[in-house]
């Protein structure tokens, strides 16, 4: 019975190479580089004491112009703003709270959201009827509303602002998770374990989440983006981060109405804003077009 | 070797421990509606329309059509993996519209699919390995007569591949794993939905035959569905033709090749290359 005839050759392993999609590796490390570098450096510089108190004011250095500026100095390199606090080490401190509050408020969208969308992608049915309204719902309603509904009766803190965001977040993800697990049910490996008598909740946990994790992952970084940006919108009409805790966004908000005397307290900080968000949104769509069912080699 | 086999499968069916031979049909479908809705106009249009056919044990009946002919459809109602319809399908003879949901999971293994598209069959972050070792988890007692080295000897592919994933094989392996996968499982009906159509010429001879080879080592039944009709010929006893969604001809393979009685076999078999039958009159 296991003697085999010659008819049919038996195939030999073959080198293998992937070259495009070590190419796209790379762009996503050459992006993600410069991230965890920001991300290292405003943790570890407070810690290393070569910064000024964040917090220290200083009422006679108010506006102080940053160091390549007539008037600058070395003691404030990047100036100081209207009550003569460090520019440079209220960047560096409020970073720590701007990108713990991305991270946090991506994960907070994209649990419920990734949860949500698989399954309204894989039951297909009246539930992916309810949970499809519910985004379209979601999605037409302007996040601002929705955190000035929650804000206002809940009060402004960091719980109440990771609430909003997974509001406000949870329906982009739900949405392209919904589509991929709605192609992954249509695929054939999803049949053949059926044929072989997996069950349901099986195949979901075990082939159709696995499969997704690229998407999640990439989703994920998106939203970190886009918290970001909420964060520093709401810090900035005084509805998230508040003093005496320090953001980019409440930042932008204390340089507003000396923007005209004293460029550099709102400059910075949305500098810091712009790169880390355009930044987090390459690195997002890179890994979105690596792990896109359509572009990867079938 | 070859002849004794193709025919006969009761020696086959002996050999199978754990497994009864059964002389009941394998597979028994009565006027089988199924209608599909169309996704935008939700216009309902027919895709399988009143087919009844039958398959035996160890026989290998052969669906052959165009593209939209419905022949997908019936074999995924068939193998109660796709839309159910209306009409009655008896799996070994067992009522798959009367079975509960444990039940019908408990029977599902006796039919295994190989489909056109190896690479779609597989999941793309499971090596083959972990694929034949979660096969086994779920059907333990079904899946003990043979190691992963012998299961992948049996498809002609080296050990080596085991570890490989599946963009790391080509069509030709990927289908390969496929029917190795299926055959693991020792069902009494595969169901094969264009094995070939997928890939090289040159693969396509080899593929076919590892599917004859491994209906002769299960002694299972074969649907084989296919638009190729010389393939067809090669590898089935008997034939049904389907023509939008109804079954036009049916009947003895080589019969219905040589005198095909329906005119829409005739102008099939005028469209197989060099062939001697010209369409019309």
């Amino acid at each position: 019975m296991t003697q085999l005839d010659a008819k049919v050759p038996t195939i030999v392993a073959t080198e293998h190479v992937a070259r495009a999609r070590r190419r796209r590796r790379t762009s996503v490390f050459w992006l993600a580089l410069p991230l965890v570098a920001i991300a290292v450096l405003v943790v570890v510089l407070p810690m290393t004491g070569l910064l000024a108190d964040p917090r220290q004011t200083d009422l006679d250095n108010t506006l102080a112009p940053p160091v390549f500026l007539d008037g600058g100095s070395w003691d404030n390199p990047l100036g100081t703003d209207k009550l003569g606090q460090d520019v440079l080490a209220q960047l560096v401190v409020g970073g720590r709270l701007t990108l713990f509050i991305g991270l946090v408020g991506a994960l907070v969208a994209i649990g419920p959201g990734t949860l949500i969308g698989v399954l309204a992608g894989y039951c297909r049915g009246w539930v992916d009827l309810v949970v499809s309204r519910l985004i379209d719902a979601q999605l037409a309603l302007p996040f601002i509303l929705i955190a000035l509904a929650v804000i206002s009766s809940q009060g402004s803190s960091l719980p109440v602002l990771f609430l909003v965001l997974a509001l406000t977040g949870w329906a982009a993800c739900a949405r392209v998770t919904r589509s991929v697990a709605m192609t992954l049910r249509e695929r054939q490996f999803v049949l053949g374990l059926r044929a072989a008598g997996a069950s349901e909740p099986r195949i979901v946990l075990r082939h159709v989440v696995p499969n997704l994790v690229g998407t999640i992952v990439a989703l994920g970084t998106l939203q970190i983006g886009t918290a970001i940006l909420v964060e520093s919108a709401l810090s900035f009409l005084g509805l998230g981060v508040v003093p005496p805790d320090i953001s980019w966004g409440a930042m932008l908000a204390s340089g507003q109405d000396v923007l005209s005397r004293a460029w550099w307290v709102a400059t910075f900080p949305g500098l810091a804003i712009t790169v880390v968000v355009l930044l987090v949104n390459l690195l997002g769509d890179a890994l979105l077009t690596h792990h896109d069912p359509r572009k990867r080699r079938r | 070797m070859t002849e004794a086999i193709e025919t006969g499968t009761a020696a086959d069916l002996v050999r199978r421990p754990g497994l009864t031979p059964q002389d009941g049909l394998v597979l028994e479908i009565e006027d089988l509606v199924v209608q599909h809705r169309r996704e935008r106009s939700r216009e309902l249009f027919t895709a399988v329309d009143h087919v009844s056919l039958s398959i035996g044990p160890g026989e290998s009946m052969g669906v052959v059509g165009e593209s939209g002919s419905g022949k997908t459809t019936l074999a995924m109602a068939a193998t109660a993996l796709g839309a159910p319809g209306t009409g009655t399908i008896r799996l070994l003879g067992r009522d798959l519209r009367s079975l509960k949901r444990a039940e019908l999971r408990a029977l599902r293994p006796e039919v295994q699919v190989v489909f056109q598209d190896p690479h779609g069959s597989l999941d793309p972050r499971q090596s083959v390995r972990s694929g034949f070792k979660e096969l086994r988890a779920l059907q333990p007692r079904r899946t003990d007569w043979i190691d992963d080295e012998d299961l992948v000897g049996r498809v002609r592919l080296a050990p080596d591949l085991l570890d490989r994933y599946p963009h790391q094989l080509s069509g030709g392996q990927a289908q390969r794993v496929c029917i190795a996968r299926a055959l693991m499982m020792r069902p009494r009906l595969i169901v094969a939905d264009e094995p070939t159509s997928g890939l090289d010429v040159s693969v396509q001879a080899d593929v076919l035959e590892l599917l004859r080879e491994a209906r002769r080592t299960t002694g299972a039944s074969m649907l084989f569905i296919s638009h190729d009709l010389a393939v067809v010929r090669s590898i089935c006893q008997r034939v049904v033709v389907m023509y939008r969604g109804a079954v036009v001809e049916q009947g003895d393979a080589e019969q219905v090749f040589a005198r095909p009685r329906h005119d829409y076999t005739r102008r099939l078999l005028a469209a197989m290359p060099g062939s001697r039958w010209r369409a019309g009159r």
